[in-house]
């Protein structure tokens, strides 16, 4: 290699270093990490309570969310209301085929598998509408297949 | 190098390896078309021509994306192995590749024609196909393996047997690369068929483990991409400078590059799995780390492509330091610089697919973006730009060479790039915006969210920039429309010379012999030890750990999934 290839591969290298460790800084520091493997029984006494909504201290919600064809049932089919700051923590399963849980404007994005839980955490600030999309593709109904959480 | 003189069964082998994925290409485009005017809530319809929308996006996907794919990479193979080894092709052995690829791919037409197998390019279980769509898939892709281990490789060896002291050309390096990532990812995605999807389909077992399933899937899925990319890229390296009148900066890089690719590819696959239970969040980041090195050949891609041009610019007669930008034969119809603008429409569409890609990769960023329009759009730039172009430039450049015919309507074939390129520019830039709005992707937006008579869910602050994806779209198809006239002119025009296969080469400015890229073995045991590391452990939280129980399949019984048994005490999740 000559010089040129040499600096070219340095700071290609530096470049791809430093933007992974702003997503390890940012996963770790910042608390925005991925859903993990949960700990089997863990993930078997949430496929339990699916379809409810547990207030687990003060403005602190735990929602447990089994997908169906086509809806979300998180208590009530497709609806959840939370006061404004609530801090929430949302537990998806699938209880037929493969689903996807986005909630618009928020992290929140995740992949409903049958026989898997996965999860993620979100404090709501802003008061208002948000959508929560389906995004995998799960049968003919799946364009119709969307809930909506209410911020107060 | 001489060209080769072609003749009877190898010239019809090659010649319809391109033209057969082409013609059905042609619906897989159609098709596109249907659904960016569907996801632009221009057309609110569930259906168009008879096909419903999704399985229109499972043709889509499975066609443009896998069977012109594969198709085009063993023609190339084939092509570049004859000239480059002046060695003959082994007809039996093309033939039964062929009747694999071509039966194979038969039996899944026929299984998504007529809706037995809509389930998408990722075939994602529970849903169950038709059988025939599995075993097709699966014959298509033994066949294209067929050519490289009974041809090729003996081929490589009685060559290096005669030149004991030459170093392989980097073209063949490239495609034995490409292939030797091709085999080993088809080992996983075979793994799921025959032993979890085969069996559903045709009733044998009734339950599967959906995540294992999807991490063999991606093990195979998203190396894939980089089986698409190679072949681009050694026109990128052995072609392109030819073309733009110069030569290749380096020839060590290229095979470093290359190495870095079979190195780095394949244990990424968890960085489409991020969003999902039951695998451990310390074992994506090392995916995700992964992901980010394999970006490392792509960037000594990037600066050795950019360095060959720029040394063609000069030789062209370019001064100054950005002088020789404009020296390139952008629109010149001598010989066959035409093909000039289909690398060059490539390479810009894949700037923006690279940027978008490292979004992607970027863990935690994923979650912003995730299953949204921004991944079309991404995926467009990347598989549907830089690899389309450059495979349709080479389809008929190729059909040029084999039929002993001019190219027909140059104007046409030389402005099809740029429409594509404006066209998925356009789209690009579209769907990133309306993905980070939360646009999901894959739904059929027009008889949802985009239907104003639909009161729940219509979304009238998603409709402009839908619509200006739209625009994006029916431009590319422009494009592609201009390029199927001079296909089908170049098709059927009177040949003028004898048919034989030769390709533009150029040589390197940087060419002194490296011993650690001329050996593959280290490389290929490197590989294998790093999937070994990266896999394990996923795997054995997928088969045991994360999965808390089988569930049933799912087959699809008029127009509703129904699930293969009654769900027993041991799977049902109370309601």
């Amino acid at each position: 290699m000559d010089l040129f290839e040499k600096r070219a591969f340095a700071m290609a290298l530096s470049l791809l270093l430093v933007f992974l460790g702003l997503i390890v800084y940012a996963a770790k520091g910042l608390q925005t990490d991925l859903p993990t493997c949960l700990p089997p029984e863990t993930a078997r006494q949430f496929r339990k309570d699916v379809g409810s909504v547990v207030e687990i201290g003060p403005n602190r919600y735990q929602v447990n969310v089994v997908a169906f064809m086509w809806g979300f049932n998180m208590g009530t089919v497709n609806e959840l209301r939370v006061p404004r700051g609530a801090v929430v923590d949302f537990y998806v399963t699938s209880r037929d085929v493969m689903h996807g849980y986005h909630i618009e404007r928020t992290p929140v994005n995740l992949m409903a598998i049958p026989g898997a839980v996965t999860y993620a955490r979100h404090k709501f600030d802003e008061p208002g509408e948000y959508m929560i999309i389906c995004h995998e593709y799960c049968g003919l109904g799946h364009q119709n297949m969307a809930g909506k959480i209410i911020v107060e | 190098m001489q060209a080769v003189q072609v003749r009877g069964a190898v010239r019809f082998i090659i010649l319809s390896e391109l033209v057969i994925p082409f013609l059905l290409l042609i619906l897989g485009v159609a098709l596109g078309l249907y659904q960016v005017l569907a996801r632009a809530g221009i057309l609110r319809t569930p259906d168009f021509l008879g096909i419903n929308y999704y399985q229109g996006l499972t043709l889509h996907g499975v066609i443009n994306a896998v069977v012109f794919t594969t198709f085009f990479a063993v023609a190339f193979g084939n092509a570049l192995m004859l000239h480059q080894l002046q060695r003959p092709l082994r007809t039996g052995v093309q033939w039964v590749s062929w009747v694999l690829m071509v039966g194979g791919t038969l039996m899944a037409a026929w299984a998504m024609l007529t809706g037995r197998a809509t389930v998408l390019y990722t075939f994602y279980l529970p849903m169950v196909a038709h059988w025939t769509f599995y075993v097709g898939a699966a014959l298509l892709l033994v066949g294209s393996l067929v050519p490289f281990f009974f041809d090729w490789l003996p081929s490589v060896v009685a060559w290096r047997r005669e030149n004991p002291n030459a170093r392989l050309p980097l073209a063949v390096l490239g495609i034995l690369i490409t292939f030797t990532l091709w085999f080993l990812i088809f080992l996983p995605l075979a793994t799921t068929v025959v032993f979890q999807m085969i069996p559903l389909s045709l009733g044998l077992i009734k339950e599967t483990n959906v995540l294992l399933s999807r991490t063999l899937f991606w093990f195979f899925g998203h190396a894939l991409v980089y089986f698409w990319l190679l072949p681009s890229y050694i026109m990128l390296y052995v072609m392109l400078p030819k073309v733009a009148g110069g030569k290749l900066y380096s020839d060590p890089a290229a095979r470093f590059a290359f190495l870095l690719f079979l190195f780095f590819s394949i244990p990424v696959g968890l960085h489409h799995q991020y969003t999902e239970g039951g695998l451990s969040a310390g074992w994506k980041l090392w995916h995700a780390f992964l992901t980010f090195m394999v970006a490392l050949p792509s960037f000594i891609t990037a600066f050795t492509v950019a360095a060959s041009l720029e040394h063609s610019g000069r030789v062209n007669g370019g001064r100054g330091l950005f002088g020789w930008m404009a020296k390139l034969p952008y629109w010149d119809v001598r010989g066959d610089k035409w093909l000039f603008p289909y690398f060059i429409a490539g390479l810009i569409l894949f700037l923006a697919g690279g940027i978008t890609g490292i979004v992607n990769a970027s863990y935690n960023l994923n979650l912003i973006v995730h299953n949204t329009a921004w991944v079309v759009g991404h995926f467009h730039t990347t598989v549907g730009g830089l690899v389309t172009l450059s495979f349709l430039g080479m389809t008929l450049y190729l059909l040029t060479k084999l039929r002993g015919v001019d190219l027909k309507a140059k104007p046409l074939a030389m402005a099809a790039p740029y429409l594509w390129m404006v066209g998925f520019l356009i789209f690009e830039v579209a769907l990133s915006i309306t993905g980070l709005q939360g646009v999901p992707r894959r739904s059929n937006l027009g008889i949802s969210y985009l239907d104003p008579n639909n009161e729940l869910l219509y979304r009238p602050d998603w409709l402009f920039w839908s619509h200006v994806g739209a625009l994006g779209g029916v431009i590319a198809v422009l494009g592609f429309v201009s390029y199927m006239v001079s296909f089908f002119g170049t098709l059927f025009a009177k040949p003028v010379r004898q048919p034989a296969v030769e390709f533009p080469i150029a040589e390197a400015i940087h060419d002194q012999p490296t011993p650690f890229v001329l050996n593959l073995r280290p490389w290929v045991v490197a590989t294998l030890l790093l999937i070994a590391v990266s896999y394990t452990y996923p795997l054995y939280e997928a088969v045991a750990r994360g999965t808390l129980a089988n569930v049933p399949g799912y087959q699809s019984i008029g127009n509703n999934l129904v699930p293969m048994q009654a769900l027993g005490e041991q799977t049902r999740l109370p309601q």
